[in-house]
């Protein structure tokens, strides 16, 4: 018995034209587009108003560290003032920053574990002149050290900044 | 004189394998693209830090306020000249954040500043935004590594 005609193939054929037209469009806007992108980090700042509630008898205050910048030629650092109550250094020299780190790290080691014990703060007084640079450098140097082996041993993450300077 | 008629058939490339590669440069450079680029001012040099977090994920609700090197800010595309005028578009973020139920304390304010701006500059800028009970600052800075 004959079942029917036989479908002829080119029948079935799709143009496919216009859709590799559109398609290519789309290809050539997303290559223009494309653009790799420089990894960005975030240093985290807390900073609310100063409270006008009075602090309860029982909260520990935590220690804080007092860091003056201060700006020279060019708007480039001059010397960093540090102050943590007990004892005031200025640090003028070129590895400024890596003393700044040092001294952080032994009045947190003086403090013991700022889980246990009251929590070191470190306030920044500004220069307003000075290029935004040199105090991200600085709020670096507190918030942390790389290791040798590269990891990151964390220092200071309470920060907060006088009122600027008018 | 007589010519051989060609066979038009044999003429149609396969464009299969083509038109799969072509897909997949398509998904790929769909997933790529990234629209949080639209909040980036190019001429802003972002300092460098070898410290910096990356950001972890995306905050609940967010204001990008980039801060150029002669002391205008940038937000939503809109440039303004003094930082003490940037207090109403603040004003309408928070209350665009209290309509979600977001509180001001719970709103990250990325700050991408210039790395020769003066820190004073950023500093009225923070000052602006705690006005506004604005308290959670993220200082955007570029990865060094």
């Amino acid at each position: 018995m004959k079942l029917g005609r036989r479908r002829k193939s080119e029948d079935l054929k799709i143009n496919m034209t216009a859709m590799i037209d559109i398609v290519f469009q789309l290809l050539i806007f997303f290559i223009l587009t494309f653009k790799v992108a420089a990894l960005e980090g975030d240093f985290e700042v807390k900073m609310p108003l100063a409270s006008t509630n009075p602090s309860s008898m029982d909260e520990v205050l935590p220690t804080v560290i007092h860091v003056g910048l201060t700006a020279g030629v060019n708007r480039d650092i001059a010397s960093i003032e540090i102050d943590d109550g007990t004892q005031a250094l200025t640090f003028t020299q070129s590895d400024m920053f890596q003393q700044l780190t040092g001294f952080v790290e032994s009045v947190v080691a003086r403090e013991g574990d700022p889980s246990m014990a009251s929590e070191v703060e470190v306030e920044f007084d500004i220069a307003d002149e000075l290029r935004y640079r040199f105090t991200v450098k600085a709020i670096e140097a507190v918030s942390g050290r790389v290791l040798p082996d590269g990891t990151v041993k964390k220092l200071v993450n309470k920060i907060k900044f006088t009122q600027p300077q008018e | 004189m007589k010519f051989k008629k060609s066979n038009s058939e044999l003429l149609e490339p396969d464009l299969t394998p083509m038109i799969d590669m072509t897909f997949n440069l398509i998904a790929f450079f769909m997933f790529t693209i990234n629209f949080a680029d639209a909040e980036r001012i190019e001429q802003i040099m972002l300092p460098k830090s070898s410290l910096a977090k990356p950001p972890e994920g995306i905050a609940e609700y967010q204001v990008i306020l980039n801060l150029d090197q002669d002391g205008s800010v940038w937000l939503d595309g809109q440039r303004i000249e003094k930082i003490e005028l940037i207090n109403p578009l603040l004003v309408r973020e928070v209350r665009a954040a209290e309509r979600e139920g977001i509180a001001p304390s719970r709103i990250s304010v990325i700050v991408r500043a210039h790395e020769d701006t003066q820190s004073g500059k950023v500093q009225k800028l923070i000052q602006q935004c705690q006005q506004n009970e604005l308290e959670k600052f993220l200082l955007r800075v570029k990865e060094d590594r």
